[in-house]
């Protein structure tokens, strides 16, 4: 592609490599993994494979990964899950105000069953009042989801603080990270967070469509959502996904090898980014944290006095890919809900893009968006003059 | 290693056809948009999830509104079952079958007891439910039937029309899990009064991971999962592009060669029956013409089904004993329990399924090994021995 795509929170082009292995695993190991005979002992091994990389990337056990349909199910099976089956030790259930809306809608869904649930307030850095969050926690509070890297923002929230609190103030209460945007890209540390469950989404890291999975530690009290043949240790039925699965693992595998070295080019490509834009004095600032504090891969600038989607369609037709929001909430006319929890008004609001980037881009990519941008604000500023 | 290899295991997947590959492949290179996004990588692969809902819808005799992209078969049948409980609010009545897929029967016991009360319904010694008995059942709080279309282990059809106009003329819900149907037979959706059907892409040559779901215009679920509002907000979640892509043009070819496809199985079919009842002592189970075209499942007295499975792998064979979900239980198939068979008969119990690439050779094969499998396994099993009934 010439341009470039810079919508690498939205979903990822997947991995060469990756496709291969899944042509491979579709044409060749198509039995149901649950049947007794060679194709589904083949297949079956298959997604022990898959599942053994993703538990590597995590640094968990393999029997502790489930595998799900992306990242929606995952949180949906975390959140859900967690506050029915815990249900007669308490109702109460805290969030912040600025998660991805797989998990926001969980919590109002929750609250229509008739639990109670908390929405921690976040600064305009995108992080939470830690205090806030020890009073919030009681007896009780039975789970607290935390997303660790924001999709729109990049604040990376403090988890191994955030657990302590939690385990501290109620051992019981169990911790859910939603890690879609940071899995295979930053490292997690679930013994450190003393996190029960965290949630992972396979197109987000080069992988496909329709896989991700949720990291459930031993012994956590979980109802599954969906019922049937008691495939993934009885938490989620359904016939697996082979191609999808191993196409997720070897995802997880390239990703999550190269993290370290990962980091670093995420923040030169970040790092230019800015420096570009800084030198051409167009008028714009950084949401949500400082730069060098969020996550290396995304950054959410206004514009002021411009319209985001008038600017996101002029650096479109230079082939330059970004987005306004989350892309799942871009089809919706309201403004974002994060870019409104950390207090950004009016015209900001309306005049905020996400550039999100991914290992396969490269510094010509980010010097050609940085001019198409430039070109384009001032353009727009010129029309409106 | 086998000398060939025959699979007969199509009730539990299918190979993808080469054809879906290729439809699937462009939206794993360039076209890997996010259909939510605005940009035109999104609304380009938003345009082929849009044309795939009408290929899909008109393969059904559907509207494109009526189809709902989910994760398969099993999320289908869940999203249908709790949803329609949770729209309703109140515990009411639900009536389905003793034999459906665990998909739908453990759904209803967990919402047994979660309240509502539920009428699972015998079936015949065919595997057949009574329109009659259905009648009976209905209560004023009944608000959901599901009832399972074709059976996915001997593959009995369910009068699902009939079922239907029951439903209407008591106004109550009516779902049918279709994932062994679709592909199969025709599916005509404007004659039908269903309300939602359930379909899976892997049991008719499409890839795993992607079902469909149809909801009749008019007819209301609260959603299973809560999230970025996709599938307008019945089922959220990033779209599997590829998966729906290849779900559209596998359901297509399938439509375009039902009527072959169906005589040509049916053929196999017969040619197999005929050839397993040949072997004494072996029972056909399921209704012996309202079946499957691709399906055949026996029972051989006196044996293990399982050791016969495993004889058959070594034979280059693959065929499964009871669905696929449930074959590392020792319990004996609750389907063949219901249509009244005892332990040891279940336990003895194959399911062979046809599909898409089987040759007349490759029943010839079968045909050839098997009744050696059978024999061997008779001759070291202490029932057989003692009861005399060997017949040489």
């Amino acid at each position: 592609m010439k341009g470039a795509y810079l919508d690498n929170s939205a979903t990822t082009p997947p991995h060469p490599e990756v496709l291969d292995l899944m042509s491979r695993v579709q044409e060749q190991f198509f039995g149901n993994p649950s049947a007794i005979h060679y194709k589904g002992i083949e297949a079956k091994r298959i997604i022990t494979a898959a599942r053994r990389q993703v538990a590597n990337v995590l640094g968990v056990r393999e029997q502790e990964i489930i595998f799900t349909s992306g990242g929606t199910e995952a949180n949906n099976l975390a959140i859900c899950g967690a506050a029915r089956r815990n249900r007669k030790r308490g109702d109460h259930l805290v969030t912040t105000a600025f998660e991805h809306h797989s998990t926001i809608n969980c919590f109002r869904y929750l609250e229509k069953e008739g639990f109670r649930a908390s929405y921690l307030p976040v600064d305009a850095s995108g992080m939470i009042d830690l205090e806030m969050l020890q009073h919030e926690i009681g007896p009780a509070t039975t789970l607290v989801s935390i997303i660790h890297v924001n999709n729109e923002i990049g604040t990376i929230l403090p988890l191994t603080a955030i657990g302590r609190i939690i385990k501290t103030k109620n051992p019981r209460t169990l911790f859910h990270v939603d890690a879609v945007q940071s899995f295979a890209r930053l490292t997690l540390d679930p013994e450190g967070w003393q996190a029960d469950l965290i949630s992972c989404s396979s197109h987000k890291i080069h992988g496909p469509k329709g896989a991700g999975c949720l990291w459930v530690k031993r012994g956590t009290p979980l109802d599954p959502l969906l019922h049937g043949g008691g495939q993934e240790a009885g938490l989620r039925s359904g016939t697996e996904n082979t191609a999808a699965l191993a196409g997720f693992g070897l995802a997880a595998r390239i990703s999550g090898s190269a993290q370290g070295k990962k980091e670093t080019a995420f923040v030169t490509l970040k790092r230019t980014f800015l420096k570009r834009l800084e030198e051409s004095g167009i008028d714009f600032s950084v949401n949500g944290p400082e730069p060098e504090k969020a996550a290396p891969h995304i950054i959410n600038l206004a514009f002021p006095g411009i319209k985001a989607e008038m600017l996101l369609h002029a650096l479109e037709e230079k082939q330059v890919y970004v987005s306004a929001g989350s892309a799942c909430h871009s089809r919706h006319p309201e403004p974002s809900h994060v870019l409104k929890a950390i207090g950004l008004k009016d015209d900001l609001l309306t005049g905020s893009l996400r550039f999100s980037f991914s290992i396969l881009n490269d510094l010509d990519e980010i010097t050609l968006a940085a001019k198409e941008t430039t070109d384009a604000v001032e353009y727009l500023r010129s029309l409106f003059k | 290693m086998s000398r060939r290899t025959v699979y007969m295991d199509h009730s539990a997947t299918t190979p993808v056809r080469e054809e879906v590959v290729e439809a699937m492949l462009p939206f794993y290179h360039e076209l890997f948009g996010n259909p939510s996004s605005i940009h035109a990588p999104g609304r380009t692969v938003r345009r082929a999830v849009e044309e795939a809902r009408e290929k899909t819808a008109l393969a059904l005799g559907a509207e494109p509104g009526e189809i709902f992209f989910t994760a398969g078969g099993t999320e289908s049948n869940n999203i249908t079952l709790r949803g329609a409980a949770k729209k309703r609010g109140e515990p009411g009545h639900i009536i389905t079958s003793s034999i459906e897929h665990h998909a739908v029967l453990d759904v209803c016991s967990e919402l047994a007891a979660e309240g509502h009360r539920v009428t699972f319904l015998p079936v015949d010694q065919y595997g057949r439910v009574s329109i009659d008995q259905l009648q009976e059942a209905i209560t004023p709080d009944t608000f959901l039937i599901s009832i399972m279309a074709a059976n996915n282990e001997i593959g009995t059809l369910q009068p699902i029309s009939a079922i239907g106009e029951v439903a209407r003329e008591r106004k109550i819900l009516f779902h049918t899990d279709a994932v062994q149907i679709a592909g199969q037979l025709p599916i005509d959706l404007k004659k039908l009064n269903v309300d939602f059907l359930s379909l899976s892409a892997h049991k008719f040559n499409g890839p795993k991971g992607i079902g469909a779901l149809y909801v009749r215009k008019g007819a209301k679920v609260t959603p299973l999962y809560s999230g970025g509002g996709q599938e307008r907000k019945l089922r959220p979640g990033t779209e599997n592009v590829p998966g729906i892509v290849g779900l559209s043009r596998a359901m297509e070819l399938a439509v375009a060669e039902i009527k072959d496809k169906k005589k040509r199985l049916e053929a196999l079919r017969y040619k197999m029956i005929t050839g397993l009842m040949a072997i004494d002592e072996t029972i056909l189970n399921g209704h012996p013409e309202e079946r499957l075209p691709n399906n055949v499942n026996v029972s051989f007295k006196h044996v293990e089904g399982e050791a016969v499975l495993l004889s058959l792998d070594l034979e280059g064979i693959a065929a499964s004993s009871g669905s696929a979900c449930s074959s590392g239980s020792l319990d004996p198939s609750h389907v063949l329990r219901a249509i009244g068979l005892d332990h040891p008969t279940a336990h003895g119990s194959i399911r062979f399924s046809l599909g898409w690439g089987n040759t007349e050779e490759d029943v010839d094969y079968l045909l050839e090994v098997i009744p050696r499998v059978v024999n061997n396994l008779r001759r070291i099993s202490p029932t057989y021995r003692t009861n005399g009934s060997r017949k040489e």
